[in-house]
């Protein structure tokens, strides 16, 4: 197929490549400011400035100019300049701070157990729910979206938590959201796609349920438990209200209200313990608060290019009209 | 009934009690907005008050300060986030080179998968007085803008940290319909001399309506969620004239332990949204005929 090229044509498209490109930037530039900040000894990060690299960018420029002049000896000494303006300091105090550790802990278990939990109990909802001959299956699959539409609101939910004695439990970032109606949904019309005369089969040769959905329906479904796996990872890894609203107990606090102390309310505890120790000194509240959201989302970063393939999968599943 | 009906019930019947308990108990709750609720008396126990709690609420100096600023910044985001996510997604459709397409859309929905207290830390380090925005902007002569501590420049920052956050998510529901589109319609407006953005009128967003609605109604119920996650992490008491909203409202009521005022504020949100959806749902179904509603 040839196409005619017009020059208002080739103009939109030149202009179009720019303005995408721009956006793209302006949308990681935030992310790349706080890994600078993070990285970048206390008087780098005071300089004002953009911050696209750690620590001072006309240093690095100044070695790199004398690498591609083939000033060997020039770059080695212009690296080591640059190399004064880096600090891990900040990091040096992050990681060794308990309540960090032990956000971080609570946080991988939230993650990992919640997770996993989260797909079985979905799977057990959504197999009835896919099957034809099941009783009720139209007021069920109601009783199920009818939680996304109408719910007791904040005030109910905590008395609940609190009648059930989950406050400071760290049940209480798991159970509530092992059911959610988004989920059941997207496994469910999984599930319906899988062909019915492998159910029927097995239940010839005397299967049962379980083991339909365990040895049959689980195995073929690795692309809708990658997704909805995923996503509730992510989901968990970020969670915070639950965090705020309902644990006091600093031991079973997750990550992401540690940081929220460091980042949004200011807490200086950590700056005035660096103060302290005569070991640390390369540091500000900004690269501390920076290298504590690094810390926090590098799991993330981690996950997001396999995550982000399912992601798009996930997104097209639950557009799908009922 | 016979044995095969009991293992499909036996095995919804944990997720059927979960259901139960974190989602249907709660809802009984409603009460509390129409008692005068103590802890000690427990919710039985309270006293029936009538519609005393939403009198307190209607009468009362914030709610309708906070139901006005929840509906401003909704609307507001709901036409950005609305508009933005097609632009977008039309301008991605355009790009001829697929691994510059890949990178764009990649790097555009990054910030979705990061909480509010994440973004929101982040943003507090580049928008503050001393801060790199600011600092370019010194350096431009435009002076240096009070992002989150001025009334009406925190509500800018709501929305256009809302569009930057969201973009990338809303863009590819549009790319996966856009990819559904059959080529020969394309081929079709070609042969009668259609250009790129005959083409892209035409076909390509006429066959976005069904999306379109589809997200519209679900944005349409959630009109009364002004983003609690993201006021909650980037407010400060000096903005709250124009960005204290319902949710960031009734968290405070009840830390303040009036559970009745909090109660009675959730409870006319949550009434509302239902209605909203189920009523934009309605007329959605009537215009299209039965074709674009949600069920």
């Amino acid at each position: 197929m040839t196409m005619k090229r017009t020059t208002g044509e080739s103009v939109f498209n030149v202009v179009n490549i720019v303005l995408l490109g721009i956006l793209a930037l302006l949308t990681v530039y935030p992310f790349l400011y706080t890994v600078s900040i993070s990285m970048s000894n206390a008087r780098e990060a005071a300089r004002d400035g953009l911050h696209l690299v750690p620590g001072d960018p006309a240093m690095l420029g100044r070695a790199l100019e004398n690498l591609f002049r083939f000033r060997f000896t020039g770059f080695r000494d212009g690296l080591s300049a640059y190399g004064q303006g880096l600090s891990l300091e900040a990091y040096r105090m992050v990681l060794v701070n308990r309540e960090i550790i032990v956000g971080y802990a609570n946080t991988l278990f939230r993650t990992v157990v919640g997770t996993i939990l989260t797909l079985l109990a979905t799977a057990l909802a959504a197999y009835p729910l896919s099957r034809p001959n099941m009783p009720f299956r139209k007021r069920l699959t109601f009783f199920v979206i009818f939680t996304m539409l109408f719910n007791g609101g904040l005030v109910p939910g905590y008395l609940l938590i609190r009648n059930l004695g989950l406050i400071n439990s760290l049940w209480v970032y798991v159970l509530p959201t092992l059911v959610t109606a988004f989920n059941v949904l997207i496994m469910k019309s999984f599930f319906q796609s899988i062909p019915e005369s492998l159910a029927e089969s097995a239940m010839i040769d005397g299967a049962n349920d379980f083991s339909i959905l365990f040895r049959i329906y689980l195995p073929l479904s690795k692309p809708v438990l990658a997704t909805v796996g995923l996503w509730t990872a992510v989901t968990h890894w970020n969670s915070w209200f639950d965090g705020l609203l309902f644990v006091t107990d600093s031991s079973k606090q997750v990550l992401q209200i540690i940081l929220r102390r460091i980042v949004i309310e200011n807490s200086t505890e950590m700056v005035e313990k660096g103060i302290m120790n005569p070991n640390v000194l390369d540091f500000t509240p900004d690269t501390i608060k920076a290298a504590t959201v690094v810390v926090t989302i590098l799991p993330i970063l981690f996950v997001y290019p396999f995550a982000q393939k399912y992601f798009v999968k996930g997104v097209m599943l639950g557009s799908v009209k009922e | 009934m016979n044995s095969r009906h009991r293992g499909l019930l036996l095995m919804f019947l944990i997720p059927f009690l979960l259901l139960v308990v974190f989602n249907y108990v709660p809802m009984y709750g409603i009460v509390l907005a129409f008692k005068d609720f103590r802890m000690s008396d427990g919710i039985f126990g309270s006293r029936w008050t009538g519609l005393e709690t939403f009198r307190r609420l209607f009468l009362g100096p914030d709610f309708l300060k906070v139901l006005r600023n929840t509906i401003t910044i909704s609307v507001l985001k709901l036409i950005t986030g609305f508009v933005a996510p097609i632009v977008l997604a039309l301008m991605l459709n355009e790009l001829r080179l697929k691994r510059y397409k890949l990178a764009v859309q990649t790097l555009s929905y990054l910030p979705y998968f990061f909480s509010w207290v994440i973004l929101g830390g982040i943003l507090k380090l580049l928008l503050s007085p001393g801060g790199p925005v600011n600092s370019l902007l010194v350096s431009l002569h435009l002076g240096a803008i009070p992002f989150l501590t001025d009334n009406t420049w925190f509500i800018v920052t709501l929305v256009v940290t809302a569009v930057w956050q969201s973009v990338g998510y809303g863009a590819v529901i549009y790319l996966a319909a856009i990819s559904g589109i059959s080529p020969t319609l394309y081929e079709a407006a070609m042969v009668d001399g259609a250009g790129r953005w005959r083409q892209t009128l035409h076909i390509t967003l006429p066959s976005l309506v069904p999306s379109m609605v589809v997200l519209f109604i679900l944005s349409l119920g959630g009109i009364l969620n002004a983003g609690f996650d993201q006021i909650y992490n980037l407010y400060s008491p000096v903005v709250y004239r124009t960005a204290d909203i319902v949710d960031t409202y009734v968290l405070r009521q009840m830390f303040a332990m009036d559970f009745s005022l909090a109660a009675g504020a959730g409870l006319f949100k949550s009434v509302v949204g239902l209605a909203l959806i189920v009523g934009t749902n309605i007329v959605a179904n009537r215009i299209s005929r039965g074709e674009q509603g949600l069920w």
